[in-house]
């Protein structure tokens, strides 16, 4: 909402400045987004100080030295009459932009330098006066900014209204808290909007409507008719008839104030509308009366599949659910939204139908929203008008219109219908107030914000003697408590906190107490996804790998993906069913940027369920690894180290080990494609895979990890308007057990090597476990440290090599019981699995 | 043995010793050395000690003189080659001090959940507990337990991305107000930072998702001066020792309702083209629970209160940061991540 400082002052005659006034509104009503100066092209203007003025023989023209704050004098030729030594004038230094359009220069004239301009009023968009340079009465220092000495020129604030006010939508309501914040009292609407001393001010104020011709369906006057068909979309039409006016441009008073609303000034009748409505906040439209079939307008539901076109020239198709103003045989104006190309007042009108009009706020909305087409009337339509604003709207606007444009009156004003009824009072406990904002605020305070706003208030006598009896307790209200009755532009106020908030703001936030209280501990645990999350990041951080936060959306497919019913690309509408998703086209974004070294996770949400209609989302953490496995040191002898399957696998281990902790983890083989699934208490949780990028050839294969940390179930916690507080314990992460301390060996170990001659299609896994089974107690560890084929080894085998290292807990292992376990363990393994030692 | 003889052994021991001794060029070298000289088993001394036992017993006590001066003339110059020896083996010629050492990758945290973590810990010294929800959201949660009027203007603040007439991608973190207040009975102090969604295409300021961070508390006795004093706090330990405005603003969830400033980082408060020239730089949005959010999660709004307020991490990230499109966020550059690198 674009509010002029200038108009505001029309309304709530305050002697507060512009920037007083955003505070004002910012702290107390709603915040103060933009401040613009609409003089702001006399921004770079000084004041400055003649010092030495001598007159240059045979001319009009001085040569003076002025002081413009900046150390040095300047020389100025200047050629007015009036340059006084001592004086203050407005001074352009060279290269100042004159409102006029052109830029001051450094030049000589008459063999003098002249540094800059002392400037006429006329000179700077002053006004007519070009008598000589403009004389300022000022104490300032030379150099101060022109704006800083004399504020001229409108400021334009853009307050920032939020859907619950819409009665902020015009300078009338942003007038009433001004007034209620200083105390200084409204003037009347017209008083406000039709300057007394605008030439047409005097016939506009003596316009009298004659008798009103009011009707639930139906009404005439001035040779109009008003039909209400739809009284849903519409409650109340209000109309008025003016003939032989003339459509010509506006007066500046009116062009000024329409534009310093941020509107473009298009001619004297359009701008009345637009001005009543910025004003008053009331849309309103203008038919030329004789361009209406039978000068009859209907407000009626659109017919199915009718078409008309708007104002801004298009053609619209519309549908039943709208609201349409038509004339007798056809429709003319899309209701509270935009009117329309055929109904148009243009330079030949001469006689007009004002429409003044309450149009259902839901409806004007789908409307709105099914014609994609948003106006400033529709804006404030949606939002809800003042119900009871639209007579004064009227008789303002015929008083203005007649003003600027000339005409008479043709009958009373046309009423069809009845504004929504009002709001029923709401009680208000002073106790209450305290309870919320922890600060006692009297009830006579109360009674005055609420009251300065505009809303009736009524209630109990507090108590014999305190004199603070505020009327008749009504029926079923407790003692000091408040009865509270909106005024009708505050249709967002239907419970008691409304009101609570009102006393709030006119208070003062930042009156309010900000000490910081003792409080009670929360009953609510750590989500233990959050937990595991952290768990989990920390340790691939750790791990050098880098966190990541891509978005959700992929390609996908409608069979196995969500899909958004209006996403943001046509080309990425589903949701992604693993991270690794959103993972690999961010390698790939690294790859075209050379970038080969690729080690990324995240742990964040996937959508699965498609299949069986309710959406099952998961927390999972995704990680992609690819290039150096470290960074290349110069004293590195292998000459590849890129990342590789078995990095990948040993991150997998970790990771599972850090979402779960104490879990029983194993690494196993997995079908194709994957290489491994990741197993928790013997449940798959996820798996490791080798990723097909859209790589260039320089690039290291690529790996994926994908593992589940848990589920977010999308079931409500409860019924709406219920809890499940009783019975209902989360989900207790499982604590890892403690560790337990094992003793630290004593005795020394024995080790020895074992080389087996593998036959392929015999795993490594499966010797490790006979080597395990067969090992007994005192196998301490079992390390697998080559593999090869090759000379020596026969085709379709390999021969692998373990170190097995055994410790008996008190006492030296013999050498014989060595050599006996050795033996045994060979004749397991080719008992078991056929497998021989290499050497034998 | 005779005396004589072993004086001269003495004589050309000492003569000997302390050239090998010098001779020794490295610490292997020194304790080859040292075992020749003054060896326990072996040494050329040891020998002497040998001998010592052979002479006459009235020229021992000559003899063990003069074999102890030799020994600790000896230890005292195999000491001093030695501590040379280190010396030169620590500053030695072999390594070049100037090369680099030996790397190993730096991973990283996210600019974006390096702010959440740094919330978190400011609102876990007050009590707070960290609460999640679900992205895909019921309407009910997101919008209808929240208070937002249907068809009403109050929803054009969250375009929304729909899944199907009952589920949306949740357009902000309160949703997860009402989840835990219908699991938990106050008092709740909780934070619930996530990410959110909304029908917003990517440009230097905006993107489709983004994470936030909600906080709620509810109890009986909570007030609006809690929420003052409370977010004020936190405003102090985020950005150092700086003031705070609370604006009117309008939540239907929330009233009365509050944006909160802090004093612009940039121009503490005088104003610069930073903040617009107010001085303030607006923070996150708050206010007191509805009455109506409370009763829709079967919570008695009479006898409890509470606040809540939202924050970006995002913006804060951004501009700490200075990080000049929020796009950069999203597309995970390797040499963006690893400048937030520990
Ligand atoms: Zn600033």
């Amino acid at each position: 909402m674009n509010v002029s400082h200038e108009w505001l002052q029309a309304f709530v005659p305050h002697a507060l400045s512009a920037e007083q006034v955003r505070d004002l509104l910012t702290a107390h009503v709603a915040t103060v987004e933009g401040f613009e100066r609409l003089r702001a092209d006399l921004a770079p203007f000084v004041v400055a100080r003649v010092v030495e003025s001598e007159k240059v023989p045979d001319t009009k023209l001085s040569f003076n030295k002025v002081d413009d704050g900046s150390g040095t004098l300047l020389e100025v030729v200047c050629g007015a009459p009036n340059v006084t030594v001592g004086a203050m004038y407005p001074f352009a230094r060279s290269g100042t932009l004159m409102p006029a359009g052109f830029k001051i220069e450094k030049k000589k004239i008459r063999g003098f330098t002249s540094n800059g301009m002392l400037c006429s009023a006329n000179e700077l968009g002053l006004g007519e006066d070009q008598a000589g340079i403009l004389e300022l009465t000022t104490d300032a220092a030379p150099g101060t900014p022109l704006l800083t000495v004399l504020p001229l020129g409108d400021v334009r604030m853009v307050v920032d209204v939020l859907p619950n006010r819409p009665d902020l939508l015009s300078h009338l309501g942003v007038a009433r808290e001004v007034s209620a914040l200083t105390g200084v009292a409204m003037r009347s609407p017209l008083d406000a909007l039709l300057p007394a001393d605008a030439e047409g001010a005097v016939a506009g104020r003596g316009v009298a409507l004659g008798a009103e011709a009011r009707d639930a369906r139906q009404a005439s006057s001035g040779g109009a008719t008003v039909r209400l068909e739809d009284a849903e979309g519409c409650p109340l039409y209000l109309g008025a008839v003016i003939r032989g006016i003339a459509v010509g441009p506006s007066p500046a008073w009116l062009r000024e104030r329409v534009e310093a609303a941020g509107v473009r000034s298009i001619s004297n009748v359009v701008d009345v509308t637009n001005y009543v409505l910025h004003g008053l906040g009331q849309p309103m439209h203008a038919f030329d009366l004789a361009r209406l079939a039978e000068q009859t307008v209907v407000v009626r539901r659109a017919r199915a599949g009718e078409k008309m076109v708007t104002l801004d020239g298009v053609e619209r198709t519309l549908t039943t659910e709208m609201t349409m103003i038509a004339d007798a045989s056809q429709s003319i104006a899309v209701a509270g939204v935009m009117g329309g190309r055929d109904s148009e007042v243009t330079d030949a009108t001469t006689d007009v139908l004002l429409e003044v009009a309450y149009f259902n706020p839901r409806r004007t909305r789908l409307t709105r929203r099914a014609l994609g087409l948003s106006t400033d009337a529709s804006y404030r339509f949606e939002r809800g008008i003042d119900p009871q604003g639209g007579e004064t709207a009227l008789r303002v606007a015929v008083a203005l219109l007649v003003a600027v444009a000339g005409g008479r009156v043709d009958g009373g004003m046309i009423a069809v219908g009845a504004a929504p009824s009002a709001l029923p009072p709401v009680t208000l406990r002073p106790a209450r107030v305290e309870a919320v904002l922890g600060a006692e605020v009297s009830g006579s305070e109360i009674t005055g914000y609420l009251s300065g706003i505009g809303f009736g208030v009524a209630g109990a006598r507090v108590g014999e003697g305190e004199g603070e009896g505020f009327g008749v307790a009504g029926a079923g209200v407790g003692e000091g408590e408040l009865v509270v009755t909106p005024p009708s532009w505050r249709r967002d106020v239907t419970h008691e906190v409304d009101l609570i908030e009102d006393v709030a703001r006119l208070h003062g936030y930042d009156r309010l107490p900000d000490t910081i209280e003792a409080y009670r501990p929360t009953t609510v645990p750590d989500h233990p996804l959050y937990l595991a999350g952290r768990r989990v990041r920390d340790a691939l951080v750790a791990t050098g790998l880098a966190e990541v936060r891509p978005i959700p959306f992929v390609k996908g497919d409608d069979a196995s993906h969500w899909r958004v019913t209006n996403p943001l690309a046509e080309d990425e509408p589903h949701l992604r069913t693993s991270v690794l998703q959103s993972l690999v086209p961010r390698a790939e974004y690294n790859l075209t940027r050379m970038q080969g070294d690729v080690r990324i996770f995240e742990v964040g949400s996937v959508f699965l369920g498609k299949s069986s209609g309710t959406v099952d989302e998961v927390v999972r953490v995704g990680v992609l690894i690819m290039g150096a496995r470290a960074p290349r040191h110069f004293s590195d002898t292998a000459s590849s180290t890129a990342i590789d399957a078995w990095d990948a696998k040993a991150l997998a281990e970790r990771v599972a080990r850090a979402a779960y902790p104490g879990a029983s983890i194993e690494i196993g083989v997995a079908e194709e494609p994957a290489l491994w699934q990741v197993l928790v208490n013997g449940q798959i949780i996820g798996s490791v895979c080798r990723l097909t990028l859209d790589a260039p050839v320089w690039a290291s294969g690529a790996f994926g990890i994908e593992c589940t940390i848990g589920a977010m179930p999308l079931a409500p916690v409860a019924e709406p308007g219920t809890s499940a507080h009783a019975g209902a314990r989360p989900a207790v992460a499982s604590a890892a057990p403690p560790v337990r301390y094992q003793a630290i060996p004593t005795t020394p170990a024995a080790e020895f090597d074992l080389a087996l001659l593998v036959p392929d299609g015999i795993p490594a896994g499966d010797v490790e476990r006979v080597l395990r089974t067969s090992g007994g107690e005192m196998l301490e560890r079992l390390s697998l440290f080559d593999e090869f084929r090759g000379a020596g080894v026969p085709d379709g085998m390999r021969s692998l090599a373990w170190r097995l290292t055994f410790r008996h807990p008190e006492r030296t292992l013999r050498d014989k019981e060595i050599d006996g376990r050795r033996s045994q363990l060979l004749k397991s393994l080719e008992n078991q699995l056929g497998v021989k030692p290499r050497s034998a | 043995m005779l005396l004589d003889d072993f004086r001269s052994a003495a004589a050309s021991l000492r003569t000997d010793g302390p050239g090998q001794i010098a001779a020794a060029s490295s610490l292997d070298a020194w304790t080859e050395v040292r075992n020749a000289l003054v060896g326990r088993t072996s040494g050329r001394l040891s020998d002497l000690m040998t001998a010592l036992g052979t002479l006459p017993k009235e020229d021992r006590r000559e003899a063990g003189q003069l074999a102890n001066a030799v020994k600790q003339e000896l230890e005292a110059l195999l000491d001093a080659r030695h501590t040379e020896l280190s010396r030169g083996q620590q500053q030695g010629p072999a390594i070049d001090g100037t090369m680099p050492a030996r790397a190993t990758w730096q991973g990283s945290v996210h600019p974006v959940s390096l702010v959440i973590d740094e919330v978190v810990e400011i609102f876990r010294e007050l009590g707070f507990t960290i609460a999640l929800g679900p992205e895909a959201e019921h309407a009910w949660y997101n919008f209808g337990a929240l208070n937002f009027p249907a068809d009403h203007p109050a929803m054009d603040l969250h375009d929304t991305l729909y899944l199907n007439d009952d589920l949306v991608l949740r357009t902000h973190t309160s949703p997860v107000q009402v989840r835990t207040l219908q699991q938990y009975a106050p008092p709740i102090r909780i934070l619930a930072p996530g990410n959110v969604y909304r029908r917003d295409f990517f440009d230097p300021s905006h993107a489709p998702m983004f994470s936030q961070i909600e906080g709620l508390v509810v109890d009986e006795g909570i007030t609006f001066a809690d929420l003052k004093a409370t977010l004020t706090r936190f405003a102090n330990r985020f950005f150092g020792e700086t003031k705070t405005r609370f604006r009117p603003s309008y939540f239907p969830f929330t009233e009365p309702s509050a944006e909160m400033d802090v004093l612009c980082g940039v121009c503490k408060g005088s104003g610069c083209p930073v903040c617009k020239q107010s001085g303030w730089v607006e923070i996150l949005g708050s206010g007191m629970v509805h009455p109506t959010v409370l009763e829709n999660a079967g919570i008695d709004s009479e006898k409890y209160t509470g606040w809540a307020f939202g924050l970006g991490p995002a913006r804060t990230a951004i501009s700490r940061h200075a990080i000049p499109d929020i796009r950069i966020l999203y597309d995970s550059d390797v040499r963006f991540l690893e400048q937030f690198a520990r």
